[in-house]
């Protein structure tokens, strides 16, 4: 099982999120944003980071990157494609997910361990974890307020595509505290937080058993390979 | 050689946390005249041929689909040489 990281200008986590996929099980497949070239991989994954500073819009310029036309496809044509932070900004500016991520209500940037319930388990990302489980992962940014028409928050909420929900604070002003979201079926997922920050014990969020110790995030990629090898 | 201004604002039913920031910093400085500051973006393209309407066309079309986000922001105005223009897209 091969996964994909695409290193775009300005990404930050493409290196973590590598070593997520092989903590894993997977082989981690560096892919680079001027390519047209999803080198043969099973799934993908846009990492997080400031791709060309932020400028314009955070993930606005990236999701117009050459690799980015492959990437629209395969995730068309169901391809499992995850977008961390700036790769969540990212699918909202390339339009595989709906809705957008505005500047923190409070308008500083934020640096926390952060605890969702996962509302939806029957993604490509998240089949591994239960319905309304509740996890802890870091939360890293300055956009990350999740904004829709009115409209499409109903029919987010109604069909299922809210993933993740900011349990406790909700720490950017995000609508209805959503921290993550899917396309209608479910292979593509963006959320904010960080699932690749906590994979490995001794370098993760800090647990009633023993400071950072916590590894929530490593489902969301033994969830990508549980999809891919049901297909 | 001409200019084409592209003016973009956040949309008006969305909190503006950089206008509220200087929105609250101009309240410290006793400036109480003022109820509100929000900020926007103004894109200047610069155009090396005269700005005919297929020009204007690609230009509005940019202005919507790439210098804004449809979701979060709005295209409030464009102008050619301080002259504005319909900001709607001629089919």
């Amino acid at each position: 099982m091969r996964i994909g990281v695409i290193t775009f200008p300005g990404s930050l986590d493409d290196r973590d999120a590598q070593r997520a996929v092989s903590l894993a099980g997977a082989e981690p497949v560096a892919l680079w944003h001027g390519d047209h070239n999803l080198g043969g991989v099973d799934a993908i994954v846009l990492p997080g980071g400031f791709s060309y500073g932020d400028y314009l819009r955070c993930g606005a310029i990236a999701a117009h990157s050459p690799i980015m036309s492959e990437v629209i496809d395969a995730a068309n044509a169901g391809m499992p494609v995850l977008g961390i932070c700036n790769g969540f900004q990212m699918l909202t500016e390339a339009h595989l997910l709906p809705g957008g991520l505005v500047r923190n209500d409070h308008g500083t940037f934020i640096c926390r361990d952060q605890v969702l319930r996962v509302e939806n388990a029957a993604t490509a990302w998240t089949n591994e974890f239960e319905t309304g489980a509740e996890i802890v992962i870091p939360l890293k940014n300055g956009e990350g307020g999740f904004i829709a028409s009115t409209e499409e928050l109903a029919r987010l909420e109604g069909e299922g595509q809210v993933v993740f929900r900011y349990v406790g604070v909700n720490p950017n002003g995000s609508m209805n505290d959503i921290a993550g979201v899917s396309n209608a079926r479910g292979n593509v997922v963006g959320l904010m937080p960080h699932p690749e920050h906590a994979t490995e014990p001794g370098f993760g969020p800090d647990t009633a058993d023993a400071m950072r110790s916590g590894v929530d995030g490593l489902a969301f990629f033994t969830s990508a390979i549980a999809a891919l090898v049901a297909v | 050689m001409p200019t084409i201004v592209v003016e973009v604002m956040p949309k008006a039913e969305l909190l503006d946390p950089q206008g509220k920031a200087v929105a609250g910093a101009l309240a410290r400085l006793g400036k109480t005249g003022f109820t509100g500051v929000r900020i926007g973006k103004r894109f200047e393209v610069t155009v090396d041929a005269p700005v005919t309407d297929a020009v204007l066309a690609e230009v509005r079309t940019l202005a919507n689909e790439m210098f804004s986000n449809s979701v979060i922001e709005d295209v409030v105005a464009i102008s050619v040489d301080g002259a504005p223009v319909d900001l709607a897209v001629v089919a």
